[in-house]
């Protein structure tokens, strides 16, 4: 088996990592995550702004197109850290849209939107239909051409941060292949977008109307580049959603085990009782098998073959301990578990969230086997 | 210590290396040869590994980085890296002295006397003097601190009562390293423990095999009656028994003292377990193509790779960060139940031959996977079994309260 992929470090890497790690514990406090929740918006603007001036949305983009000139790889460090302190902002989608735009785009679109995404556009991508599944090319939203323009129709669901990028990558059918369409926020009419309830109530979700919304028929990406797209944007998604995951697990370990070192029931800390400690234990195990996973998807990124099961172990690791400690995080917190309050639910929610975005566990793994058994 | 090596001195003993393994290792001997140091049961075995290991301590490729003067090779680790890397890459049998090499071996360099190094270090590494370790006891397993093994001193002797359990390769050794109880009124249990490079060869020891559940022996039981060992084998003073016991398991992560390469245990190459898997069949199907076991071992794949790589993550300092001490106290936890999970799985694979066992010529790879499952028992209870290892991990790394 000679996919299976090595591990390693940049010195960039390090150097985001230590970064972010302050910026994003000094600027997500967990009051200021929950104030959010409430908040329109769903994320701090002047935060965004940092982000950008940080160069952050820029890390993956060619130094051609005004960024860093470095790779996903460099990337997994904030998202890991954003994770980590449940900052939710469109950061993710932003660099998800670039990544396609690099797997997709003409010239002349990657020269047009991917200096204003390094600057601090924010932008998304619209994949998921009704049908719920997480195969990208099984769609039924569509694309008429009409001369020089393309009429959409259909719905899109699942379209985080919506209502705040400038840029929206769609999947639409044309003439009965998939292509990918360039969606500027001016094309959208009055109630494009519905506000979706999600289980994250961190992040925000719309659903998008594509019935009446008409586009330059040049907004497509060409159709040749249709399969490295979904591609790219299912390994990019794949990994930035591990890290992101990776980060929760940690924080959620953290946070069960501030409870379990102070919290008293028949006289004694609950923390050294074995029935607690030893589940935390293996949640713990499986949460540095997670990152462990991580960090080689990262080093792996780009490589053919090593690079996708990388990825997909990440993920499947990821969102099956991210999952796993905050369900036990719940249970063990008692009573106050239950409560909205106790921030377990708000990491519980999440891995709900992000597995449903990628695919969860399961959906990695059988992504996986083919990989390494077929 | 030597200098850093360049990349081609380390290429040149690397290759040289590898040539000598590629040459020098036998890998069917025409018997069955142990997976681990616990298991080595028949004398045919016994003599096999002790030759091996004596070969390739005299090639030059084992204990290459420990000190020269007491029989090492006194070159830089990164050296010793690459000499363990073609025993692996050859598939070479394990080393046998495993506990003097990797446990009495780097308490001796690190705290013994100049005249303890002269006179235990080249014996462990050519494998004339075996080594055995005597911790655990039948009535205090787990419970390492409670030993009762009595040590009461007479004159420039200690007189030793009790008896010791577990001690694998206890009837061929020559030392064992004693936790025994000299002080029976100490403030707590811990305090009353001392440490002894024990002589076994000796009038009041006595072994006993133990047949254990595979139906293969490789431990003893040994029993001490009034036995009499010079006062010159305390180790590290009186009282400091449990102190001296513990650094023997840090000596593991060769932080202090230089690895002495090579292994005790053969590590389950996972790999054999998919080509069991593939070269099975389930309802006149490759057993792959069943969903359930897919995924099942596409799971073990994953956590497999996890576990790889953390050997390699673990001296990555920069990855270490938040809790350095999880992955190396994890390790032991995560990879023997591991093992024991695989092993047993692949029992599933083999259908109606699950029935069969070593001996029988119907059954799968003669049995080896039944017999691998069976003995991956001795690594999840021996050396701390996997409930204290969580009590270590959950103390030591999470900081959570003691259990008591």
């Amino acid at each position: 088996m000679d996919n299976l992929g090595n591990i390693g470090t940049t010195e960039e890497q390090i150097e985001l990592m230590d970064v972010a790690t302050n910026f994003c514990r000094d600027k997500s406090p967990m009051d200021k995550v929950r104030a959010l929740i409430d908040d329109d918006l769903g994320y701090d603007p002047d935060v965004w702004k940092e982000i950008a001036e940080l160069g952050w949305l820029a890390i993956a983009i060619p130094e051609t197109h005004d960024g860093v000139g470095l790779s996903m790889a460099e990337v997994v460090p904030i998202a890991e850290q954003m994770g980590r302190n449940l900052m939710s902002t469109p950061f993710a989608t932003t660099t998800l849209a670039a990544q396609a735009l690099l797997a997709g785009g003409s010239e002349a679109q990657q020269a047009d939107w991917l200096p204003k995404i390094a600057a601090g556009s924010a932008a998304t991508l619209a994949l998921a239909e009704d049908n719920g599944d997480w195969d990208l090319s099984n769609i039924t939203c569509s694309g008429k051409q009409d001369g020089d323009s393309l009429s959409l129709s259909g719905k899109k669901q699942l379209v985080r941060w919506a209502d705040s990028a400038e840029l929206i990558i769609a999947s639409v059918n044309v003439d009965g292949d998939v292509r990918f369409a360039l969606i500027e926020r001016s094309a959208l009419g009055e109630g494009a977008l519905r506000r979706e309830s999600i289980i994250d109530e961190t992040a925000r979700s719309f659903e998008l109307t594509l019935d009446g919304i008409t586009v330059s028929a040049d907004a497509l990406f060409d159709a040749s580049r249709t399969r490295e797209t979904i591609e790219k944007i299912e390994l990019a998604a794949g990994l930035i959603h591990a890290a992101e995951m990776c980060g929760g697990s940690q924080a959620v370990i953290d946070y069960t085990l501030e409870y379990l070192k102070t919290r008293k029931q028949f006289d004694k800390i609950i923390g050294s009782f074995q029935a607690l400690k030893h589940p935390t234990v293996d949640n713990y195990v499986e949460y540095e098998k997670a990152r462990t996973h991580l960090y080689s998807a990262a080093y792996s990124w780009g490589e053919q073959g090593r690079g996708e099961v990388a990825v997909r172990m990440a993920a499947a690791q990821a969102h099956s301990s991210y999952s796993r400690a905050a369900d036990r995080s719940i249970q063990f917190h008692g009573g106050f578990g239950f409560t909205h309050d106790c921030d377990a639910q708000l990491h519980r929610r999440k891995a709900i969230f992000d597995g449903a975005l990628i695919g969860d566990a399961a959906y990695q793994r059988s992504k996986l086997a083919g990989l390494l058994f077929d | 210590m030597a200098d850093k090596p360049s990349a081609a001195e380390l290429k040149e003993f690397g290759d040289a290396a590898d040539a000598w393994f590629k040459e020098n290792t036998v890998r069917d001997p025409g018997f069955m040869l142990p997976l681990t140091f616990m298991e080595v049961s028949t004398d045919q075995q016994f003599d096999f590994l002790r030759d091996w290991q004596r070969k390739v301590y005299e090639a030059g490729f084992l204990g290459a980085s420990w000190p020269k003067e007491y029989g090492g090779g006194g070159m830089h680790s990164e050296f010793q890296r690459v000499a363990t890397r073609a025993m692996k890459k050859y598939d070479a049998p394990i080393m046998l002295n495993a506990i003097g090499n990797g446990w009495a071996g780097p308490l001796i360099l690190d705290l013994g006397s100049e005249e303890q190094k002269q006179t235990y270090i080249k014996g462990m590494l050519n494998a004339e003097d075996i080594w055995c370790q005597g911790f655990s006891e039948p009535e205090h397993g787990s419970d390492l601190g409670n030993a009762q093994l009595k040590a009461v001193r007479d004159g420039d002797e200690y007189v030793l009562n009790g008896s010791k359990i577990w001690t694998s390769l206890g009837d061929r050794a020559k030392y064992m390293i004693l936790l025994a109880r000299t002080d029976f009124e100490a403030e707590n249990k811990y305090k009353g423990l001392s440490f002894f490079l024990n002589p076994m060869k000796i009038d009041g020891i006595s072994t006993s095999r133990i047949k254990k559940l595979t139906g293969e022996y490789g431990f003893v039981q040994t029993f001490f009656t009034d036995a009499r060992i010079s006062a010159d084998c305390l180790f590290g003073g009186e009282g400091n028994g449990w102190s001296m016991a513990m650094k023997t398991l840090e000596y593991e992560r060769g932080a202090k003292v230089k690895p002495v390469g090579g292994y005790f245990v053969k590590e389950l190459d996972v790999m054999q377990i998919v080509e069991l898997a593939k070269n099975s069949m389930r309802n006149g199907k490759p057993l792959l193509d069943d969903p359930v076991m897919r995924d099942k071992m596409t799971q073990y794949m994953i956590d497999i790779q996890a576990l790889n790589l953390n050997n390699t993550r673990r001296r990555m300092p920069q990855l270490m960060q938040d809790k350095p001490m999880g992955l190396p106290l994890m390790n032991k936890l995560a990879r023997t139940e591991l093992i024991r999970e695989l092993t047993e799985f692949s029992l599933g694979f083999q259908g109606t031959k699950a029935g069969y066992y070593v001996g029988d010529e119907n059954a799968v790879d003669d049995g080896y996977w039944h017999r691998s499952y069976l003995n991956s028992f001795s690594a999840t209870i021996g050396g701390g079994t996997s409930e204290i290892q969580r009590n270590i991990v959950a103390e030591h790394a999470l900081g959570l309260p003691k259990t008591r």
